[in-house]
C-alpha cells in the first residue's frame, strides 16, 4: 500500500518534471525555428489533433458510447471562432458577396480596446475559443436528446448524419451574411508560436485527465463496462451519457476553433466525415480508452503524413528512388495499410487501455527481468 | 402532372440503384449487425472495373469480370477484416470497416491516378434513349427498377427456400444457437457477402450507364443512402430495404424538383434520425430483443 | 510479447521516418524521368522551384495536370542564367491535397525545402491558407489558376498568371446575354465550393445588370444525378446553365443535359477545358460553350511538344488521364514555369527576397499570352478564349475571344 502511494506520488512529480521539461524545449524550438518552419506547424496541427482525439476518446473510449459527429461539432467551435473574432475592418473584404456580414463585432478587437493590444487580443481569442466550444456543447446537449438512446451503431449513423446535416446548414447560401456560406473565413488572429498551443491544449487536456480520473469518470467508464450493471449500481445512465457527449463536444468545439486558427482559412468542406474517420483511427492506434496513446498517435500521425513520408510521394524515400512505385497516392495506401494491420492485429493499438507513466516503464522491465530469471531458473523457455 | 413525370421516372430509377445496394446492407447487417461501411467502396470498385473492362474487352466478357472481381473483393474483404474479429465488441468491427473503406479508396486512388473515370463504352441498348409520358430518358431508367424487382424475387426465393438460405435465417435469428444447431457459419456468412457484392455490381452497372463517371468516392453518398434506406425499411429485411430505397429515391428527386437541393442529403439523414428515434425497427423490421 | 513486438515495430517506424525525413529534404522530383532531363551538368548548382499542388483529394486531377505543364517546362528548359551562373532548376513538388487544412504544412514543408519561389495552387482556398505561411517566410507565390481575388488582395508575397473571377464571370454573362441572346439563365453550384460560388456571384450581378434574369441552385457535393436540376432548368424556360463546376460534374451534367434533351446552351468556365469534360460530350446531341485561358492549337509547337513528351512518358499520360490533348490548366503551368525563371533571371539571385523584388517587372510572352501584373498581383489579362466542344470527334474547337463588354 505504502509502496503504491510513493509510487503515485513519484509519478506525479516525474510528470511535472517532464511537463517543464517539453515547456523548456517548446521555448527553445519555438525561438530558434521561424514561424513558418515545418516543425512548427506540424507540432501546431497535431496538438489540435490531440485535443480532438482525446475529447473523441472521452466519449468512444471512457464512455463507450460509438459517436461519429466529431467533425460536425468541431465545424461549429471553427465557425463560431472566426465569426466572433475577424477583425472588423477586414470583413468586407471576407464577406464579399455579403455585403460585410451581419456581425460587425470582434472579441479581440473589443478586449484590446481597454486590455492593451497583447494581452487584450489573447483574452479575446480565448473567449472566442470558449464560446465555441459551449456552441458546441449546446448543440450537442440538444442532438443528444434524441439521438443518445439509440444504441452502438446506431447511434454512430446518428451522430454522422448531424455533421452532414450542420454541413449543409452552414454552407446555406440564406445564412450566408453569418456564414459566408460557401466561401472562405479568413483574417482572424492567431498565435504566432506554437508554445502558446501546447499550453493551452495541455491545460485542456489536463482537465479531460482530472475529469476522467473523477467519480464522473468511474461512472463513465462502469457504463463503457456493462450498461446494466452501471444502472445496478445506481448510475444515472441517461445523464451521464448526456454529459460525457455534451463535454466531449464541449472540447471538439474548441479544438475546432483552434484547427481554424491554424489552418488560417475555414471553409465547412473540410469538415467532413473522413476527418472523423481519421480522428477515430487515430484513437483507435494510439489505443481507445487510453489519452497518453492518443496523444503521442496524434503527433506520430501528423508527423509522418505531413512531413516524414512525404518522400513516398516523390519518387524517393529513405534513398530508395523508384519513380515508378513512389508515384503520389502511395503515401496515403501505405498509410491505409499500417492502419488496417494494427487494427486486424494490434487491435489494443499503441497503448491499450494504459496510460503511459514512468512507473510503467519501470515495472514493464522489472517484470521482464523476472521473467528472464525465473525461465533461466525453470531451465524451459519463456513461452508466453 | 405532366411537369412531375420526369422527376418520378427518375426518383424510381434511383429508388432501383438504392435498392440493390441496400440489399446488402441488410443483409450483412441482419447477421453480423455489422454497418458495413465499405459496401459503397465495393459498389465503386465495380464501377471502375466496369470502366476498364468495357473499354478492352468485348460486352460478353467485360460484365462477367465485373461481377466476378466485384464477388472476389465482397467475400475477401469478409475473409481478411471482419472474420479475425468474430469474437471482439462490435466497435471493432465497425472501426475495421471503416479502415477497409479507408484503404480501398487511397487504393484506387493510387491505382487509377485520382481522376474521375468517364464510362466511354456504355453497355448499349440499355443507354439508348427512349420516351416515356412525354419525358425522354435513357432506356436504363426503366430497366433498373424492373430488373431490381427481379433480382429480388430471385433472392427471396433463395433465402425461402434453399438451405443456405434456412442458414442465413438461421444466423440471422440467433448467431449462437444458429452456430450451435450445426450452421456453417462462415460459409453462410460468406454467401451473404457474396449476394451483397452481386447485387452491389448489378448496381453499379446500371447506376454507372446513367451516370458515367467513376470517381474514387463516387460510391460513399450511395452508398450511405442505400443504408439510410436499410434502415427505414427495417434493417434485415429484404422487401423492407426495397421498399426504403424507392421511397428515399422518390422524395429526393420531389426534394430536387421543389427547389430545395441544398437539402436534398441533409434530408436523407433528418429522415434517418427520425426514424431511428420514433420506429428504430423501420417499416417492415422486426422487434430485435436485446442480447445482454 | 505481443507488446514488445508492437513496441519495437513502433520505435522501427519512428526511425525509419527520422531517416527519412533527412533523406526527404533533398528528394529531388523534377520530371518523372528525371534522368534524361539532367545529364551530366551536376556541376551546376541547384535552384528550386516550390509547387504547391494538390495531387490527392476533389482537385488532385486538376493539380497534376497543372503539375504537367511545369513538368514539361522543365523538360524543355532545365537551366536557367542567374547573375552570370548557370543553375540547374529543380522542381520540388508538395502534395496539398486540396484542403485549406493541409495547406499551412504543405506551404511550410517547401518553404523548409529551401525554394526561391513557388507556383501554384490549382483552387483558391488552399492558396489563401498557404499564402500565410509564404507571406510569414517572405517567399514569393505565383498563383496559376486560382481565380479568387482574394488570393493577391489579402497577401504581399502572392501574383498570379490568370484572370479573376469577376472578370470571368463578367465575360460569360456578357456573352450569353448579348451573343446567344438568352434572357434568363440557370446556375447551377456545388454547395461549399467557393469557386463555383464566387464565379456564380460575378455572372448573376452582370447578368442582371444586363437586364437578364437568374435563377441559382446548389447541389450537394457528390451529387451524380442531375437529371432534376436539367429538368428544373427547363421548366424555368431558361436558355443557358451556367455551371462552374469541377470536371467529374461537368461530365455528368452534359450527360444528364443529353438524355433530358435541353436545347440550350450549356455555360462551362475554366475547369471545364478538360479532355475528360469534352471526351464525354462527344456523340452527344449538346451545345456547349466555356471561357479558358488558353486554346489548343493556339501555339503548335507547344502543343507538338509536349503531346510528345506525354506519349513517350506512361505516368504523364495517366496523369493526363490516358489520352495526351492539352488542358489549360497544363498550358498555365507551362507558363507559371517560365515567368518564374523571368523573375529569377531578373532577380540576380536565389534569394526569394531578390525574386520577390523582381516579380512585378517581369513581362513574359506565354503560351496563354502576355503575362504583366499589375499593382495589386494580378495578371493584366482583359480577355478570354472562348471555345466550344465539337461533339462529332470529341474536341474543343475555338469560337473568339472575348473581352467583357
Amino acid at each position: 500500500m505504502k509502496t503504491e502511494k510513493s509510487e503515485k506520488r513519484r509519478d506525479t512529480i516525474v510528470a511535472i518534471v517532464l511537463l517543464m521539461l517539453l515547456l523548456i524545449v517548446m521555448t527553445i524550438i519555438d525561438s530558434v525555428l521561424p514561424s513558418y518552419h515545418i516543425v512548427i506547424k506540424v507540432i501546431k496541427k497535431a496538438a489540435v489533433y490531440s485535443l480532438v482525439a482525446v475529447s473523441m476518446n472521452l466519449l468512444n473510449g471512457f464512455t463507450g458510447l460509438f459517436s461519429l459527429g466529431q467533425a460536425g461539432f468541431m465545424l461549429l467551435g471553427a465557425y463560431a471562432y472566426a465569426i466572433l473574432s475577424i477583425p472588423v475592418d477586414k470583413r468586407p473584404g471576407v464577406y464579399q458577396y455579403f455585403d460585410g456580414g451581419i456581425v460587425q463585432f470582434s472579441f479581440p478587437e473589443f478586449f484590446a480596446g481597454f486590455l492593451g493590444d497583447t494581452v487584450g487580443t489573447t483574452v479575446g481569442i480565448l473567449v472566442a475559443l470558449l464560446i465555441g466550444g459551449l456552441l458546441a456543447a449546446l448543440v450537442a446537449y440538444l442532438i443528444g436528446l434524441p439521438v443518445l438512446r439509440l444504441k452502438s451503431d446506431y447511434l454512430a449513423i446518428a451522430t454522422l448524419g448531424f455533421a452532414e446535416i450542420l454541413r449543409a446548414f452552414f454552407q446555406w447560401k440564406n445564412l450566408g451574411p453569418l456564414t459566408n456560406g460557401s466561401n472562405l473565413l479568413k483574417s482572424y488572429p492567431d498565435f504566432e508560436n506554437a508554445t502558446s498551443y501546447i499550453i493551452l491544449i495541455g491545460i485542456f487536456i489536463a482537465v479531460i485527465v482530472l475529469l476522467v480520473n473523477s467519480t464522473y469518470g468511474r461512472a463513465f467508464k462502469a457504463i463503457r463496462d456493462d450498461e446494466v450493471a452501471a444502472e445496478a449500481m445506481g448510475i444515472n445512465l441517461a445523464k451521464h451519457k448526456r454529459m460525457a457527449f455534451v463535454i466531449s463536444s464541449f472540447f471538439a468545439g474548441i479544438g475546432g476553433g483552434m484547427l481554424a486558427m491554424y489552418m488560417g482559412t475555414l471553409q465547412a468542406l473540410s469538415f467532413k466525415s473522413t476527418m472523423t474517420y481519421e480522428i477515430l483511427l487515430v484513437v483507435v492506434i494510439g489505443g481507445i480508452g487510453s489519452i497518453t496513446g492518443s496523444v503521442i498517435t496524434s503527433f506520430l500521425y501528423i508527423a509522418s503524413l505531413e512531413w516524414l513520408l512525404r518522400g513516398l510521394d516523390s519518387g524517393k524515400f529513405l534513398g530508395i528512388s523508384a519513380p515508378g512505385i513512389f508515384k503520389n497516392g502511395f503515401r496515403m495506401a501505405v498509410v491505409s495499410v499500417i492502419i488496417m494491420v494494427i487494427v486486424l492485429f494490434f487491435r489494443k493499438g499503441i497503448m491499450g487501455d494504459k496510460e503511459f507513466s514512468v512507473s510503467g516503464i519501470i515495472n514493464f522491465f522489472k517484470k521482464r527481468k523476472l521473467r528472464k530469471k525465473t525461465a533461466a531458473a525453470g531451465g524451459d523457455g519463456g513461452n508466453e | 402532372m405532366q411537369a412531375l413525370i420526369p422527376y418520378i421516372i427518375n426518383g424510381i430509377s434511383a429508388g432501383g440503384q438504392y435498392a440493390l445496394i441496400a440489399i446488402g446492407y441488410t443483409l450483412v447487417y441482419g447477421i453480423l449487425r455489422l454497418i458495413n461501411f465499405a459496401h459503397g467502396d465495393v459498389f465503386m470498385v465495380a464501377g471502375l472495373v466496369m470502366v476498364y473492362a468495357t473499354t478492352s474487352m468485348p460486352l460478353y466478357l467485360s460484365i462477367p469480370l465485373v461481377l466476378i472481381v466485384t464477388v472476389v473483393l465482397g467475400f475477401s474483404i469478409e475473409r481478411v477484416a471482419y472474420k479475425p474479429l468474430r469474437s471482439a465488441p462490435r466497435m471493432s468491427l465497425m472501426i475495421s470497416a471503416i479502415g477497409v473503406s479507408y484503404l480501398i479508396q487511397n487504393l484506387a486512388f493510387y491505382l487509377t491516378g485520382g481522376l474521375a473515370q468517364p464510362v466511354t463504352k456504355p453497355i448499349p441498348w440499355i443507354s439508348d434513349m427512349i420516351t416515356i409520358f412525354g419525358a425522354s430518358t435513357k432506356r436504363v431508367t426503366v430497366v433498373t427498377p424492373v430488373l431490381t424487382l427481379l433480382l429480388v424475387v430471385v433472392l427471396v426465393y433463395l433465402i425461402k427456400k434453399t438451405k443456405i438460405g434456412m442458414g442465413m435465417r438461421a444466423a440471422a435469428k440467433d448467431f449462437e444457437t444458429a452456430q450451435l444447431m450445426g450452421v456453417k457459419i462462415n460459409s453462410v456468412i460468406s454467401f451473404t457477402f457474396v449476394v451483397g457484392s452481386f447485387l452491389a455490381a448489378v448496381g453499379a452497372i446500371l447506376y454507372f450507364t446513367n451516370y458515367p463517371s467513376v470517381g474514387i468516392t463516387s460510391g460513399s453518398l450511395p452508398g450511405l443512402r442505400a443504408f439510410v434506406a436499410a434502415v427505414f425499411g427495417g434493417i434485415g429485411s429484404i422487401p423492407g430495404a426495397v421498399v426504403g430505397a424507392f421511397i428515399i429515391g422518390l422524395c429526393e428527386e420531389l426534394i430536387k424538383g421543389l427547389g430545395y437541393s441544398t437539402f436534398s442529403d441533409a434530408f436523407t439523414f433528418a429522415l434517418l434520425i427520425i426514424v431511428l428515434c420514433v420506429k428504430p425497427t423501420g417499416i417492415f423490421g422486426e422487434k430485435v430483443t436485446d442480447k445482454v | 510479447m505481443k507488446k514488445i513486438i508492437a513496441l519495437a515495430l513502433a520505435l522501427i517506424m519512428v526511425f525509419a521516418l527520422c531517416a527519412c525525413g533527412e533523406s526527404a529534404v533533398p528528394a529531388a522530383s523534377s520530371a518523372p524521368q528525371g534522368e534524361t532531363a539532367a545529364p551530366a551538368e551536376g556541376a551546376n548548382p541547384v535552384v528550386k522551384i516550390g509547387v504547391f499542388e494538390p495531387q490527392t483529394g476533389d482537385n488532385g486531377a486538376g493539380g497534376k495536370q497543372e503539375i504537367l505543364g511545369m513538368q514539361y517546362a522543365n523538360y524543355v528548359q532545365p537551366t536557367v542564367e542567374i547573375g552570370g551562373q548557370t543553375y540547374d532548376v529543380q522542381l520540388e513538388i508538395v502534395d496539398n491535397r486540396t484542403t485549406a487544412e493541409n495547406g499551412p504544412s504543405a506551404a511550410a514543408e517547401l518553404v523548409n525545402r529551401d525554394v526561391s519561389v513557388v507556383l501554384g495552387s490549382y483552387g483558391s482556398g488552399v492558396s489563401m491558407a498557404g499564402g500565410q505561411v509564404f507571406s510569414e517566410a517572405g517567399v514569393p507565390a505565383i498563383g496559376v489558376t486560382c481565380t479568387n481575388p482574394q488570393v493577391t488582395s489579402d497577401c504581399d508575397v502572392y501574383y498570379r498568371i490568370c484572370f479573376l473571377d469577376p472578370f470571368q464571370g463578367t465575360v460569360l454573362a456578357n456573352y450569353a446575354y448579348k451573343v446567344l441572346g438568352v434572357e434568363k439563365a440557370y446556375t447551377l453550384a456545388m454547395l461549399g465550393s467557393d469557386y463555383d460560388q464566387g464565379l456564380i456571384y460575378y455572372f448573376s450581378e452582370a447578368f442582371k445588370a444586363l437586364g437578364g434574369e437568374v435563377v441559382s441552385e446548389d447541389f450537394p457535393e457528390a451529387t451524380a444525378n442531375f437529371v432534376s436540376y436539367i429538368n428544373n432548368a427547363k421548366s424555368a424556360g431558361a436558355g443557358v446553365i451556367f455551371a462552374p463546376v469541377s470536371t467529374n460534374y461537368a461530365q455528368l451534367i452534359i450527360e444528364a443535359a443529353s438524355a433530358q434533351g435541353f436545347e440550350g446552351e450549356l455555360l462551362g468556365s475554366d475547369t471545364w477545358d478538360n479532355n475528360m469534360v469534352v471526351e464525354s460530350a462527344k456523340g452527344k446531341d449538346v451545345s456547349i460553350k466555356i471561357t479558358t485561358f488558353y486554346q489548343e492549337g493556339g501555339n503548335p509547337e507547344f502543343d507538338a511538344g509536349i503531346k510528345a513528351w506525354m506519349n513517350e512518358n506512361a505516368d504523364a499520360m495517366t496523369n493526363n488521364g490516358g489520352n495526351d490533348m492539352v488542358s489549360a490548366v497544363t498550358a498555365m503551368g507551362y507558363d507559371a514555369y517560365f515567368v518564374a525563371l523571368e523573375a529569377l533571371k531578373a532577380a540576380g539571385s536565389t534569394d526569394p527576397a531578390a525574386v520577390l523584388a523582381a516579380l512585378p517587372g517581369v513581362s513574359y510572352e506565354g503560351v496563354s499570352g502576355l503575362i504583366e501584373f499589375d499593382e495589386i498581383g494580378d495578371a493584366k489579362r482583359d480577355q478570354a478564349y472562348i471555345k466550344t466542344a465539337n461533339t462529332e470527334e470529341g474536341v474543343w474547337e475555338f469560337v473568339t475571344v472575348q473581352g467583357v463588354d
